[in-house]
């Protein structure tokens, strides 16, 4: 079959091979002695932190061994203040995994929604029972300590959504200091021309248009009834529509009472108005003693009112000191303006409030800057006595729909609670 | 060019003395001669076997032994133990004393050579004017031990190893013998002292310059040594033990002393060819070709060198036996195993007809000068 | 099957009151028994478990009859009843040398039949594992097939590269032979940083390690003298025995999914397909190193392609397939694999087939194993290569 070869070259070039390699250096890794550092991803173990846990039981249901074991049971919690409810509490009572059955796909360590599972890259668990290999809550706890962190991902990668808007916000904190460093650089070196600089300052400070939730915009609550979603979800989108339009027109103001040379944001924001927290507003501190809210309480509620107060009024005659400045305002450039800096109107703004952004463009008009309109007192300002009683009406009508008595009376609760603030909105309305 | 030493006869003392020839009494020269030859036999190829797993381990890039004693020394002293303490399986089916014979009969005669071999001036246990022809014939009775173990065991796979080594080794007889007589018929004796006695009086032709046989007779030396790894069943020609097709070959069955017995002759029938190779082509314990040993002076520093020559030349044969088997090792780690018909065809093919021309030139070498 | 089932199969052969053992055979004139030899299935020239029985006459071969079936676990089934995050977990393991690969069919056919849309940086980077998940197996096969002709350093020079290789890919999916790293859209979690740099590092460290196969193994006479003109497999028989991978390659046939059907990414960048001669054990091997090289070319090119962006889209909590069924068709390091993939709606397959290389490739021993000697036998048994979890599944 095959010629019998006299030795040729290629025998003695594997002999050359295999003598090269007598002189390098080994690569045995002297195991117990020398250990090798393993990646931070390897699956070696899982790590269990139980005061994550709150026995959802998914990973035990998703286990494709089922050599997850987990015992727990039901607690009642006291409610946190009075007049709550009672809540239910899961409490882990056993949490095992058999190391022997586990085959370390690492699904149970994915679908934990609470980061109680973690890998870790030990390995070195060997016993000599395969009972042994049952591990408890207490010893899975002990591998939670060697569990490494996760490595950074690579450069072309997508971070998580946590981290990005983590990453996104510490930059605009960063970039919040760098302004008012700046600023406060300048007004140390020319105060006279602080004016000048404010234009910076605003469009730096842009996203710190604040604009009070509260108003509903009726168009889009009228609209999204009328496609047929529930009165709740549409006031709360209205609500963010309303205030979406507020920054827009804002900005557009902002724009428009700036420009590039001169002139100046609305306002100087608040959180450049300092003012000493400390004391109280008196009127809203008697106001809620009056409705029987604790003395501690009504004082934090007055403090912070106070703060408030004074800002606005800091704020008003700032305004009113610097509006006789912006005079004369060239509306040609505001296009141009709110063109130049798409990027500041978009941080602003969502993503998708570019349609509010053109209907607020050709809105600019010089107008007084001020945003506020006088704060209306809400529903939820008042208080009511006697969250106990409930609206009869309400509750019979549940349950004449068929509703549960126990779900039937907490919406009659409810109902009476509102009618009550109502009651009282429209007696101080009226007052 | 083989030219013949200028005196015409060797001037070899038949019956050399052994160092061990001690007093004038029977029995202590005998014991000694036991001792030595039963050391020789149970420290060398253990060594061997330790540079085999070093060497190998190197090569594969990784350590060999390294925990047992220091550096990895007693791994195979620890094996031995291992050995003695397993249990002492006989197949059922198995012919139950030739079973247990075979790796006796395979041990005793690597044993037996090594009482003609020399290690040093004067250190031997036996001086035999027939040494060569004794050497030969006391190994290749190890052949029946492993055909015995291979029929034995009631096994295909052992029986088939058996087989295919019985034709291994007897066809791999011939060019062994062959390239053996060549040396002979150059040095003018069978005796394997004389042979070295020889090879330190080797002139090449109107020179002065001393050669060992290696030089003029490269092509027998070549031959011996492929015939050594053959007739040892070494890789490349391990089919007989056919690792990954027959199991284990013959010694399949085979477990604890017994199969220690088995891995013993192996070890022991490499240094015994290797310390044939040495004597017979590489001028047995001298240092350098025509560099005598320090300390002798009698018949051109063979003999009566006193202590330290004699421990040098001992130490320069031990030497070049684990060169030799460095090299064994070095085929076994880098080749691929020769299939059976492959290795007859080189033996019957390409080595035979080698060693009768090498004999042919010798031979004439011999007689035209 | 047990073994009462094995014995009556081999009975059906014998006429009564023969010996199975000796089957007594002759024309006349000179009486040989034949032997029937069983290799395996505890054996060490089969990679695992797995029965050849051997009718011989001497050492010639007369009749070679591989019974498979030793390491059945039945994953077809077990698939039948786990989810399409379970799933990945499972088909790693049946060809446990390309678990990745594995898990890329899959996850091919689910998507495939989902209509899922997958994110290039994730096409990119799963072709890159494969890739290496190909090379890892190549040298597995390399060093066992040199392994079982009797060279035993190739071995461990393979399982050296092998070790930096799985070190690279446990930085990325956390383990060394089942990754479990992809999943239906895309892969589990991006890159760890660093990786594409130890990715090129590992893979010319592999190259500059290649041209020791090629003098130790491939240039060897003594291995010329083993493989040459040994067990050779013509094109035709081949094809209809459905061969596939370098054993088809090496009779001479180009083909290779990658190349022909181009999936992922494959059709961007150049894919080189060694062919060998005439099939026979050489040329199998030589394939097989060759197949080294061009993977780690393949890497080389993917290094400079990878974009940035996400590497898996939002998955519904129930993942469900839509009813209907699909076939999916990639190279496999051993040869082509299929999973043909049926869904009934629900969270779990209603059938998963595997069209599994090693089994159509194991139907080719009875034909090359005809007339060979022994050691041939065992020659030609280590260079048809399979996996033996993947011939039983």
């Amino acid at each position: 079959m095959a010629p019998s070869a006299p030795p040729g070259i290629g025998l003695l070039k594997g002999l050359g091979v295999t003598i090269k390699h007598l002189f390098q250096r080994p690569s045995t890794l002297m195991y117990p002695h020398e250990r090798d550092v393993l990646a931070p991803r390897t699956r070696g173990v899982i790590a269990l932190m139980d005061e994550n846990c709150t026995v959802c039981m998914l990973c035990s249901r998703e286990c494709p061994d089922w050599c997850i074991y987990i015992e727990s049971h039901k607690e009642t919690v006291p409610p946190a203040k009075e007049g709550g409810r009672a809540r239910t509490r899961n409490v882990l009572d056993r949490f095992a995994i058999d190391f022997s059955l586990c085959m370390y796909c690492g699904i149970c360590v994915e679908v934990c929604p609470f980061d109680a599972l973690w890998w870790s890259p030990e390995f070195e668990y060997s016993e000599y029972e395969m009972g042994s290999l049952l591990h408890e809550m207490d010893k899975l706890r002990e591998w939670a300590d060697t569990v490494p962190p996760p490595p950074p991902l690579d450069e072309g990668a997508v971070l998580p959504a946590e981290v990005s808007d983590a990453l996104a916000k510490v930059e605009k904190e960063r970039e919040l200091a760098a302004a008012k460093e700046l600023e406060a650089k300048q007004a140390a070196e020319a105060p006279a021309e602080t004016a000048g600089d404010a234009p910076k300052k605003g469009k730096a400070a842009e996203p710190e248009i604040h604009v009070k939730a509260g108003e509903i915009d009726q168009e889009t609550f009228d609209r999204l009834i009328a496609e047929g979603k529930s009165e709740r979800m549409a006031r709360s989108k209205a609500k963010a529509a309303y205030v979406k339009k507020e920054k827009a027109r804002l900005l557009a103001e902002a724009e428009a009472a700036g420009g590039d040379a001169e002139a100046e944001s609305p306002a100087p924001k608040a959180a450049e108005v300092k003012v000493d927290a400390g004391e109280i507003d008196q009127e809203t501190f008697d106001r809620l003693i009056a409705e029987g809210k604790p003395e501690r309480m009504a004082r934090a509620k007055a403090k912070a009112a106070y703060v408030k107060k004074e800002k606005a009024r800091l704020r008003a005659e700032a305004e009113s000191d610097t509006g006789e400045g912006t005079g004369a305002d060239e509306p040609a450039e505001v296009p141009s303006e709110l063109g130049a800096s798409p990027e500041a109107a978009r941080q602003a703004l969502d993503a998708d409030g570019a349609a509010t952004d053109d209907d607020a463009a050709p809105e600019v008009a010089a107008e007084a800057a001020t945003t506020e309109a006088p704060a209306a007192r809400k529903l939820g300002d008042i208080h009511v006595e006697g969250a106990g009683e409930i609206d009869q009406e309400v509750f019979d009508q549940l349950v004449a729909e068929g509703k549960s008595e126990r779900i039937a009376r907490a919406k009659a609760k409810a109902a009476w609670v509102k009618k009550q603030k109502q009651a009282k909105l429209d007696e101080e309305g009226g007052a | 060019m083989m030219l013949l030493v200028t005196s015409g006869v060797a001037p070899y003392l038949a019956q050399a003395e052994s160092i061990l020839d001690v007093g004038d009494t029977f029995i202590v020269p005998l014991l000694l001669k036991l001792a030595f030859v039963l050391g020789i036999f149970f420290v060398v190829p253990l060594v061997a076997g330790y540079l085999e797993h070093k060497a190998m381990g190197r090569m594969q890039h990784r350590r060999g032994p390294v925990e047992a004693g220091p550096f990895g020394t007693l791994q195979l002293v620890a094996d031995g133990i291992k050995f003695i303490q397993k249990e002492d399986l006989i197949p059922s089916a198995a012919d139950k004393w030739v079973f247990a014979m075979a790796p006796g009969v395979a041990l005793v005669p690597a044993m037996l050579a090594l009482l003609v071999i020399p290690f040093g001036p004067g250190v031997f246990a036996l001086d035999l004017e027939l040494g060569l022809f004794y050497v030969l014939a006391a190994s290749s009775v190890s052949v029946l031990g492993v055909l015995m173990g291979g029929w034995s065991s009631a096994n295909k796979f052992s029986l088939f190893g058996g087989l295919r080594a019985g034709g291994q080794l007897i066809a791999y007889e011939l060019p062994l013998i062959l390239a053996a007589i060549a040396v002979a018929v150059q040095a003018g004796t069978l005796s394997l002292v004389g042979i070295v006695e020889a090879q330190a009086e080797f002139m090449l032709f109107g020179t002065g310059i001393n050669l060992w046989y290696v030089i003029p007779q490269l092509l027998g030396f070549g031959i011996f040594f492929v015939a050594a790894l053959a007739e040892l069943s070494r890789p490349p020609f391990d089919m007989p033990i056919g690792d990954s097709e027959l199991v284990f070959g013959y010694m399949t069955e085979y477990s604890g002393i017994k199969y220690a017995m088995y891995m013993l002759t192996e070890y022991a029938g490499m240094v015994t060819m290797s310390a044939l190779m040495v004597v017979l082509y590489l001028g047995g314990w001298q240092l350098l070709p025509g560099v005598p040993l320090p300390g002798c002076e009698a018949a051109g520093g063979l003999f009566d060198c006193g202590v330290t020559g004699t421990l040098l030349g001992v130490g320069v044969m031990l030497g070049k036996i684990l060169l030799l088997v460095f090299v064994m090792v070095w085929l076994r780690v880098a080749y691929p195993r020769l299939r059976e018909d492959q290795l007859q065809r080189i033996a019957w093919l390409v080595m035979v007809p080698l060693a009768l021309l090498n004999l042919a030139l010798v031979t004439i070498a011999k007689v035209v000068y | 099957m047990s073994d009462l089932d094995l014995r009556q199969e081999f009975l059906a052969g014998t006429a009564p009151g023969e010996d199975i053992a000796v089957q007594l055979s002759g024309d006349g004139q000179f009486r040989t028994a034949d032997m029937s030899l069983s290799i395996g299935p505890a054996h060490p020239a089969t990679h695992g478990v797995f029965r050849i029985v051997l009718d011989l006459d001497g050492e010639r071969v007369r009749e070679a009859r591989p019974v498979i079936g030793y390491m059945h676990r039945g994953f077809e089934k077990l698939a039948e009843h786990r989810d399409f995050r379970q799933i990945f977990a499972l088909v790693n393991r049946h060809d446990w040398l390309s678990g990745f690969s594995n898990e890329l069919g899959t996850a091919l056919a689910v998507e495939k039949l989902m209509e899922f849309e997958v994110p290039d940086r994730a096409q990119w980077i799963r072709m890159l594992l494969a890739e290496w998940n190909r090379v890892l197996n190549h040298l597995m096969f390399i060093g066992s097939y040199a392994l079982e002709l009797g060279a035993i350093t190739p071995m461990f020079y393979a399982f050296r590269e092998r070790e930096d290789i799985q070190h690279l890919l446990e930085s990325a999916t956390g383990g060394r032979l089942h990754f479990t790293y992809n999943q239906v859209g895309g892969l589990k979690i991006d890159l760890p940083k660093g990786f594409l740099a130890e990715s090129t590092q590992v893979s010319s460290l592999v190259r500059s390690r290649l041209p020791d196969y090629f003098d130790l193994v491939l240039g060897n006479e003594i291995f010329h003298g083993r493989t040459k003109g040994v067990g050779p497999l013509p094109m035709e028989v081949a094809l209809s025995l459905g061969v596939s991978g370098p054993t088809l390659q090496a009779t001479g046939l180009p083909e290779d999914p990658r190349v022909t059907e181009p999936y992922l990414k494959y059709g961007e960048i150049d894919v080189e397909v060694p062919v060998g001669e005439n099939g026979d054990a050489f040329d199998r091997f030589y394939c097989l190193l060759h197949r080294i090289r061009v993977s780690l070319d393949i890497i080389d090119q993917i290094h400079d392609h990878i974009p940035p962006g996400p590497v898996n889209s939002k998955l519904p909590k129930m993942v469900k397939a839509p009813e209907g069924a699909t076939y999916v068709r990639i190279e496999n390091p051993l040869g082509q694999l299929g999973y043909w993939l049926e869904s009934d709606g629900g969270r779990t397959p209603w059938r998963l087939k595997m069209r599994t290389p090693s089994f159509s490739n194991v139907q080719a021993i009875p034909y090359l194993m005809r007339g060979q000697l022994i050691p041939d036998a065992v020659s030609i048994l280590g260079s048809v290569f399979f996996v033996v979890g993947d011939i039983d599944r």
